[in-house]
C-alpha cells in the first residue's frame, strides 16, 4: 500500500490539482492561460526526451507539433463533413499518430548523427516544411491556415466542447497521460540507453547497441508527443496555421525547456508554466517584453545553466534532519536571499526604466514627453527632464554595487546552512 | 581446440602510414592472450580492427570462425566479443549503477524496450549486483562514474566490459596509470573475470604480461614478429633485439 502511495501518489496528487485549478481560477483569461500552459507542458517535455534525456539538440521540434495540428483540423473537418462518429477528446490520438509519423520520416534521416550534424540538419528540415507550408496550400491553407470548428463533432456524454473550461477538461486529461507516459519511457532499458547515449555514444556501440537507433526511437517518441501537443494546441484555437511550424515555435520550446533545466523530468514542466506566463503577461506590461525576456533567459543560461529546476535541486540537500531544523535553516538562507533581492530589484527597476525611457524617446517621441512606467498610471516620468535619466542611472549602478556587496551574505549563508546540513545528517 | 579469433593478413593505414601491415594471428578459445610492444606499434589499433571500430585496409578477422570484417562494433558485441578502453571510456554523469547496468541489458534481451520497467527487471538487477561485487564496488553504486577516482574507472571500465557475458574479452592497458598496490588488484580482477573465457590484453607491465599470460604476440612497427609461450619469448633473440633490449622494462 504505502509503495503504491509513493509510486502513484504524486500523480492522483497531480490529478485532484488539475480537477480543481478551474476552481481555484475562475476566470475566463486564466482557464484560457491553463490551457495554453497544458499544451506547453507536453510540448517541452517531448522536447527535453531529445535535449535532455538523449542529448540531441533539435532547431525544428515545431515541424511535428505543427504538422500534426494541421492533421488535426482536417481531421475535425473531415469527421464533421462525412459524419463519422469520432468524438473530439479521441481526435489526439491522430495527432499522436501524425506527429509519430513524421518523426519516423524525418528521424530516418536526421537521427544518423548526432551532435552538431543533427542540429543542423533539424533546422533544415524546419526550414524545409516551413517553405513548404506557403506553397502546399490544399494542406496548410496558406496565410488563413486551416480552420476547424471542434463543436461539429459527434458529442461524447453530451458535451460539445464549445465552452472553454469543457476543452480545459480535455487538455487536462490529455497532459496527465502525457506526462506519466514520458514519465515511465524514462525509466525503461531505451530510456537508460538514451542516457548512455548522451553521455557516450561510442561506449554504447561496445555494449550491443546501435547509438543510432536509440537516437530514432527517441526521436520519434518525441515526435509523437509533440504530435499530441499540437493537436491540442488546434483543438485549443480551432486553427492550425503556419506559424506552428516556424522557427519561433521551435524556439519557445528550447527556450521553456532550457529555462526549467533540462537535467531533471520536472525542469521542462516549470519552464513551460514560467515561459507560458511570461509570454502572457508581459505584454501588458511593455511593447519590449521580448527584450525582456531574452535578457532573462541569458542570464539563466549564464548564472542557472541547470535552469529553474537545478536551482531547486540545489537546495534539496539542505533538506535533512528534523522538520523544525529544515525550517530554520532554509528560513536563515532566504533571509540572505532578501536582502541580496532588494538591492537587485533596485538595479533591475533602474536598469528597466532607462530601456523604457529610451524607447519612448526613440519610437514614440510624437507621443510627448510623458511615459507610464510599464504602461502603469502610478508612475508617470517626464522624460523630457533630468531627473528619471539620472535617477534610473544611479538606481541600476547603485543598485548593483549594492548587490555585489550583500553576494558575501549569501555565500555565507550557504555556507553555514551546508555545515548545518551535514550536522544534523549524521 | 579451436580459434577464438583468427586474424588474417590484417592491414590498416591511415592515408600513407600503414599502422598495421599484415598481422596474421590465431587466439585458441579459453586462452589468455597478450601482445606486447614499443609505444606506437600499433596495438591498440589492432583491438580496433578487431573489435570493429575501425574497418581494416584488408585482411579478415574471423570470430569463432565466422567473418566478421566489417561489422560494426554493437554487432561484434552480439557475437560475444567485448573490450574496454586505453583511456577510460564511460558514462560520466550515470551512476556506477546505471554504468554496469546499460552494459548488462542487451546480453538479457531486453534490447529496445520501452514498455518494461527497468527496476522491476529481476535478472538485470541480479547481475548488475554480481558485477559490481565482482568489481568491489557496491558501495560506490550510487556515485556519478565521473567523480571516482582513476583506479575506480579503471575497474569499472572492466566492469562494463564484462558485463555483457561476452566470452571473449579485450583489455586494452588496464594497469596503466596505477599504483603497484591497484595494479596487483587489478591483475587479481582480470585472472577472476576471465576465468574459462578468452582474454587479449595489451599490457605494458612485463611482470603482468608474464605473469597473466598463456601465450604472448609481440608486435613491432604494425607486424607480429613472435608468438610464443612466455618462457619462449623471453628466450627468442629476435624480441630482445627488437623489443626488450630496446625498450627494456617500462
Amino acid at each position: 500500500m504505502s509503495s503504491a502511495v509513493k509510486s502513484y501518489g504524486v500523480w492522483i496528487l497531480a490529478a485532484i490539482l488539475l480537477l480543481i485549478l478551474p476552481y481555484i481560477f475562475p476566470a475566463g483569461a486564466s482557464i484560457t492561460t491553463m490551457c495554453l500552459i497544458g499544451i506547453m507542458v507536453i510540448f517541452a517535455l517531448s522536447y527535453n526526451m531529445l535535449l535532455g534525456q538523449t542529448g540531441m539538440l533539435s532547431f525544428g521540434h515545431a515541424v511535428y507539433y505543427g504538422l500534426a495540428a494541421f492533421v488535426t483540423s482536417h481531421m475535425i473537418n473531415w469527421a464533421a463533413k462525412s459524419g463519422v462518429p469520432l468524438p473530439l477528446p479521441l481526435i489526439p490520438v491522430f495527432g499522436a499518430a501524425a506527429g509519430l509519423f513524421f518523426g519516423i520520416v524525418f528521424g530516418s534521416v536526421s537521427t544518423k548523427r548526432g551532435g552538431t550534424a543533427f542540429a543542423m540538419i533539424s533546422l533544415g528540415l524546419a526550414e524545409l516544411v516551413y517553405s513548404s507550408s506557403l506553397i502546399l496550400r490544399s494542406f496548410f491553407g496558406g496565410e488563413e491556415g486551416i480552420s476547424a470548428d471542434r463543436t461539429k463533432l459527434i458529442r461524447l456524454f453530451g458535451y460539445n466542447f464549445g465552452p472553454q473550461i469543457q476543452v480545459y477538461y480535455l487538455i487536462a486529461f490529455w497532459t496527465l497521460l502525457c506526462v506519466i507516459l514520458m514519465y515511465a519511457i524514462t525509466r525503461t532499458p531505451l530510456g537508460r540507453m538514451c542516457n548512455a547515449v548522451r553521455e557516450n555514444p561510442e561506449r554504447v556501440e561496445f555494449v550491443g547497441y546501435n547509438p543510432q537507433f536509440v537516437r530514432f526511437i527517441a526521436f520519434s517518441l518525441a515526435g509523437l508527443f509533440a504530435g499530441v501537443a499540437g493537436s491540442l494546441a488546434a483543438i485549443n484555437i480551432e486553427l492550425a496555421q503556419a506559424s506552428f511550424v516556424g522557427a519561433a515555435q521551435s524556439g519557445a520550446v528550447l527556450l521553456a525547456a532550457y529555462i526549467g533545466g533540462v537535467a531533471f523530468f520536472v525542469g521542462p514542466v516549470l519552464g513551460a508554466i514560467l515561459v507560458t506566463l511570461l509570454s502572457i503577461k508581459l505584454s501588458d506590461f511593455s511593447e519590449i517584453w521580448v527584450l525582456y525576456f531574452g535578457i532573462f533567459f541569458i542570464t539563466i543560461i549564464l548564472f542557472a545553466p541547470y535552469g529553474l529546476s537545478g536551482l531547486l535541486m540545489m537546495h534539496a540537500q539542505f533538506w535533512r534532519g528534523p522538520f523544525g531544523s529544515k525550517i530554520t535553516r532554509l528560513g536563515k538562507l532566504f533571509g540572505a536571499y532578501v536582502v541580496a533581492l532588494i538591492p537587485a530589484l533596485v538595479m533591475i527597476f533602474g536598469a528597466i526604466l532607462l530601456i523604457e525611457m529610451i524607447h519612448h524617446v526613440a519610437q514614440k517621441g510624437a507621443e510627448g514627453a510623458n511615459m507610464h512606467f510599464l504602461r502603469r498610471n502610478y508612475l508617470t516620468v517626464n522624460t523630457h527632464t533630468v531627473l528619471p535619466w539620472v535617477g534610473g542611472v544611479i538606481a541600476m549602478i547603485g543598485g548593483f554595487f549594492a548587490f555585489r556587496f550583500t553576494w558575501p551574505t549569501v555565500a555565507n549563508a550557504w555556507h553555514n546552512a551546508l555545515v548545518d546540513a551535514q550536522r544534523s545528517g549524521k | 581446440m579451436n580459434s577464438a579469433i583468427e586474424l588474417k593478413n590484417l592491414e590498416k593505414s591511415f592515408g600513407k602510414t600503414a599502422i598495421i601491415r599484415g598481422v596474421s594471428l590465431d587466439v585458441k578459445a579459453g586462452e589468455r592472450h597478450a601482445v606486447i610492444g614499443p609505444n606506437g606499434a600499433g596495438k591498440s589499433t589492432l583491438f580496433n580492427l578487431i573489435s570493429g571500430r575501425f574497418l581494416p585496409s584488408s585482411g579478415s578477422v574471423l570470430l569463432h570462425g565466422e567473418n566478421i570484417t566489417g561489422l560494426r562494433p554493437f554487432e561484434i558485441n552480439r557475437r560475444g566479443l567485448s573490450r574496454s578502453f586505453q583511456v577510460t571510456n564511460i558514462f560520466p554523469r550515470l551512476s556506477v549503477w546505471e554504468n554496469v547496468r546499460c552494459a548488462v541489458l542487451w546480453s538479457k534481451g531486453y534490447k529496445y524496450s520501452f514498455w518494461r520497467n527497468i527496476d522491476k527487471l529481476e535478472d538485470v538487477r541480479a547481475r548488475t549486483q554480481e558485477i559490481l561485487e565482482l568489481i568491489g564496488m557496491t558501495n560506490r553504486a550510487e556515485i556519478p562514474a565521473g567523480v571516482l577516482t582513476y583506479a575506480e574507472q579503471r575497474a569499472l571500465e572492466i566492469g562494463i566490459t564484462i558485463a555483457g557475458g561476452a566470452n571473449i574479452i579485450l583489455l586494452d592497458e588496464p594497469t596503466a596509470g596505477m599504483s603497484r598496490g591497484e595494479a596487483e588488484n587489478a591483475v587479481a580482477l582480470i585472472r577472476k573475470v576471465s576465468e574459462g573465457r578468452t582474454l587479449i590484453i595489451i599490457e605494458h607491465d612485463m611482470g603482468v604480461v608474464f605473469n597473466l599470460a598463456d601465450r604472448i604476440s609481440v608486435l613491432v612497427y604494425g607486424q607480429i614478429i613472435a608468438t610464443d609461450e612466455p618462457a619462449k619469448i623471453k628466450a627468442n633473440q629476435k624480441v630482445q633485439e627488437a623489443y626488450l633490449g630496446t625498450a627494456g622494462h617500462d
